[in-house]
């Protein structure tokens, strides 16, 4: 036992690797949240009025709205006031080609693993980096701008693709849905913007990473994506965050719609910084991320690698309009230390024959608690709906917690739901097994928590499958206790 | 606290109330204003609006009168074949002249045992309804087993319920079990007439060490009546202790079932079936907290639902975090036959120990087309098949049910039910 706390202790107090921030001059706004501030911040990114009016309205929804309290979380309450809702890095003029990205931009890539140099000579990804609300680089525009799908920056779509924007801005997740994304519309600072036209097959995957950099800097990005009939897309959001001692929040919203026999893939791995060992610091993700089967057989799949953040609040949620559509989630969600971690799917089947399918499994480990909520709907007149969950739970360690909140409404007879969860704990006999034939505990419990996941891992594009493993072992190392 | 529903209507219950319990009275009406009645988007009773139900079909927010039983109606009352205790209450109120009694068995009206300590298993601060009944019951029973006596033969809580202005019933039932001590209860409502009422029932059961109780309820009374059931129960070491809740009928129906396991090496079984037709809506909420290592927990839960009613099950497993080695596990099965008919089920883990094996299933679903097909192809009408299917759905749980007559009798309704169109 004591060698095992031995372990812990090294690894916990591990310093998480991306904690770092580079300096550089940003361009931002004023402490505080008020109209003059979203005025301010449309301005500064030269809005069309509809937008500053969009955002305005969002910011009065906002004022009547008060902070949910139901998630199975506890944090000390930020106060929203005293956060800055806009820092750009200063640059004189817009890159026209990664060459003429500012060189310590490049630099805080490369740290990372993912310079966007490398990542040109793959030449199979194209890559929208969102640095601080701005985005500075978009890579292989024009190869995609040939089969006619736009991949931009959200305010460089606002300015090109008004139309597009003005359609689809909000009609999947209202301004008013919830306190966040009321938050989110009245001041998010950029994002992207994806459509794929009808019948176009995306030939690269999408992808956007996310970092959060100045302090004191809210983070609210906004990502659209629309795919017409008969395209398909397969998008990929990473993130990663440099170490803070205080709370920074993000509160990102995430719209997806899928016309007539489209496909979207949506992955994300997410490693924030989760705090230090002693549940100090540490990112507030509240996210708001839908997407909507909106044509007959059409398909939205969820994918998360959930790993970093102090405090995690996200549902990434399938609206099942169009007959015969298709929602996926699968999501691992690992929390060790102090972490808290509310997060889940819910399904809500509207059209005829629609099918859905939940994968989650959560890991605990120190003294995080780890709850999956979700919520499976089958409406009156959903014919057919056929739904299988799944939730999974994986303990490690006695001071840890995992925690289930399926709800499950069914209003119609033809509906075939079914819904099964374990909670265990690590087989003690499984890392046995593994020590006799020479293998490291730590290795072994990698091994063990990667075959677990195993079936959310495949679903992930392989460059994020493998990343995605390490990041599981490298969070969960020596936890087993 | 969830937002409040100013619960004046309820004034004349706390009028009414005796004054007996004098103190405990008070609190159980501190407690309830600190509540009141749980609004619409509380979480606990979230798609069970009971507050609205019993503003609108209860006219008369005042204590039901004791009403006259005859010796002959409990005889008729009694399902056949029963052998055992039986006592009879009269809305909520002890009649011990027509009821009997057994070896072991020490029974008391609540009203002449004024030292028991009610309150102290069912906490009126977690529920409103605990609440309003610990301030305004007018009546109750005080069952007491001693140590080292099993008492084979069932005993029948008779609840005869009648009340013509629309009152409130409110039953009080406690009951402690000595160490070593062995019981099976009944608790059987029966109404009267067909006039809607609210029954607000609480019951505590102080169980012993190693042992071993059973509690049925069947839950059949007309289909205007307004119940809410809680029943509290403290499990010691090497006990064992059954709920077996059926629920046939009624207006809108809310069973509040807790489980404290308290001891090591202690077991709490759940088994419930739900078969609802009409427009009634019954709501189970189960919790079970394994406060200790080493205790095992059960549950099982099935429900048919035709016509226009709606289902709710609410299973709650809370693992604390001493409470290593626990295994407890949850299911609950249900079938939908009509198009409007509603379930929403929310089976829940809450674990805070990590050595633990913890499991829960969930299904909704529709009888096997295949199956249906079969029987039909052998002879056997639509309906019959479909009723046989149904009834081995359902079989599950009433198999768990000891007591032969009890069986037969709640057995033989279903069928009935189910061999007809429902």
């Amino acid at each position: 036992m004591s060698k095992d706390n031995q372990i812990l202790e090294d690894l916990t107090a591990k310093e998480y690797e991306h904690g770092w921030s580079v300096n550089f001059e940003t361009d931002e706004a004023p402490l505080g949240l008020n109209e003059d501030i979203i005025r301010w911040i449309s301005t500064k990114k030269e809005e069309p009025s509809w937008l500053l009016e969009w955002r305005l309205k969002a910011f009065k929804t906002w004022q009547a709205m008060s902070e949910p309290e139901w998630a199975n979380v506890h944090y000390a309450k930020m106060d929203l006031q005293a956060l800055r809702y806009y820092s750009a890095p200063k640059q004189s003029k817009k890159p026209k080609n990664i060459n003429e990205v500012d060189p310590e931009l490049i630099a805080i890539y490369e740290r990372l693993g993912i310079s966007l140099n490398e990542q040109k000579r793959l030449q199979g990804i194209a890559i929208d980096v969102v640095l601080d609300s701005v985005s500075v680089a978009t890579t292989f525009k024009e190869t995609l701008g040939k089969l006619g799908i736009i991949f931009c920056s959200f305010s460089e779509a606002v300015k090109e693709h008004p139309d597009l924007v003005k359609k689809y801005l909000g009609s999947v997740v209202p301004m008013t849905d919830n306190y966040y994304a009321a938050l989110n519309a009245a001041v998010f600072s950029d994002g992207s913007f994806c459509y794929i036209p009808k019948g176009v097959r995306c030939p690269m995957e999408l992808s956007t990473y996310f970092r959060i950099n100045a302090a004191n800097t809210g983070q609210f990005e906004r990502t659209l994506i629309v795919a017409d009939d008969s395209s398909y897309v397969s998008y990929l959001e990473g993130c990663t965050a440099p170490q803070r001692d205080e709370n920074q929040l993000h509160a990102a919203v995430v719209e997806i719609y899928a016309g007539a026999h489209a496909e979207v893939k949506y992955s994300t791995v997410q490693n924030w910084f989760p705090g230090d060992k002693d549940g100090k610091g540490g990112i507030y993700n509240f996210v708001t991320k839908r997407g909507i089967c909106a044509g007959d057989h059409s398909k939205i799949s969820w994918t998360q690698v959930e790993t970093g953040s102090a405090v995690t609040w996200k549902y990434p949620s399938c609206i099942l309009k169009g007959d015969y559509s298709i929602g996926e989630f699968y999501s691992v969600a690992v929390t060790n230390n102090y972490q808290q971690a509310d997060t889940g799917t819910k399904m809500i089947h509207i059209g005829k024959n629609t099918k859905s399918r939940i994968v989650s499994k959560g890991i605990s480990a120190g003294k995080s608690q780890n709850s999956y909520r979700g919520q499976v709907q089958v409406m009156k007149r959903a014919h057919n709906a056929r739904n299988f969950s799944q939730c999974d739970s994986l303990l490690m360690g006695d001071q840890c917690g995992a925690h289930t909140f399926p709800y499950i409404d069914i209003a119609n007879p033809s509906a075939k739901v079914e819904h099964e969860a374990t909670t265990s704990k690590i087989g003690e006999d499984q890392i046995f097994y593994c020590n006799q034939r020479g293998i490291a505990t730590e290795d072994a419990v990698a091994l063990i928590v990667n075959g677990y996941a195993k079936e959310v891992l495949n679903q992930l594009p392989m460059e994020f499958a493998v990343e995605a493993q390490k990041l599981l072992a490298l969070t969960l190392e020596g936890s087993v206790g | 606290m969830s937002t409040l529903t100013q619960p004046e209507f309820v004034l004349g219950l706390f009028e009414a109330a005796p004054a007996s319990f004098s103190s405990l009275r008070q609190l159980g009406k501190e407690s309830f204003y600190a509540q009141g009645l749980p609004a619409l988007k509380s979480e606990e009773y979230k798609f069970t609006p009971i507050a609205k139900k019993l503003e609108n079909s209860i006219t008369e927010f005042s204590p039901a009168e004791q009403v006259t039983i005859s010796a002959e109606q409990v005889k008729s009352a009694i399902f056949p074949g029963f052998e055992g205790v039986v006592l009879v209450f009269s809305n909520g109120y002890f009649l011990p002249q027509l009821s009997s009694n057994s070896e072991g068995l020490t029974i008391h009206s609540l009203s002449e045992k004024e030292n028991t300590p009610l309150g102290s298993i069912a906490d009126a601060a977690k529920d409103p309804f605990t609440a309003l009944n610990q301030a305004t019951f007018v009546d109750g029973i005080h069952i007491s087993i001693a140590k080292k006596i099993s008492i084979e033969s069932p005993i029948l809580l008779l609840q005869f319920h009648q009340a013509k202005g629309g009152q409130v019933i409110s039953p009080r039932i406690w009951i402690e079990a000595g160490d070593f001590s062995k019981a099976t209860f009944i608790d059987y409502h029966i109404s009267l007439d067909d006039a809607p009422y609210f029954v607000n029932k609480v019951v505590e059961i102080k169980g012993g060490i190693n042992a071993d109780l059973t509690y049925h309820s069947l839950q059949q009374e007309h289909n205007q009546v307004i119940e809410v059931s809680n029943l509290v129960t403290d499990i010691q070491k090497d006990s064992q202790f059954t709920s077996t809740q059926i629920t046939l009928s009624g207006d809108m129906v809310r069973n509040n079932l807790t489980l404290n396991l308290l001891g090591s090496n202690s077991v709490g079984n759940m088994y419930g079936v739900y078969l609802l037709n009409g427009k009634t809506h019954v709501d189970n909420h189960t919790n079970v907290d394994h406060t200790i290592p080493h205790a095992e927990s059960n549950e099982l839960y099935k429900g048919i639902l035709a016509d226009q009613s709606r289902g709710v099950f609410n299973g709650k497993i809370f693992v604390r975090q001493i409470a290593q080695k626990t295994n407890a596990f949850q299911q609950n099965n249900n079938i939908l036959l009509s198009e409007d008919a509603i379930i929403n089920t929310k089976p829940q883990l809450e674990i805070w120990a990590d050595d633990v094996k913890c499991s829960h299933g969930c299904t909704v679903g529709q009888l096997d087309e295949e199956a249906l097909f079969y029987l039909q192809a052998r002879g056997i009408d639509k309906i019959t098949a479909r009723g046989l299917l149904l009834y081995a759905f359902a079989g599950e749980v009433l198999d768990k049910i000891e007591v032969e007559s009890l069986q037969k009798f709640i057995v033989n309704q279903i069928q009935e039910r189910l061999g007809s169109n429902f």
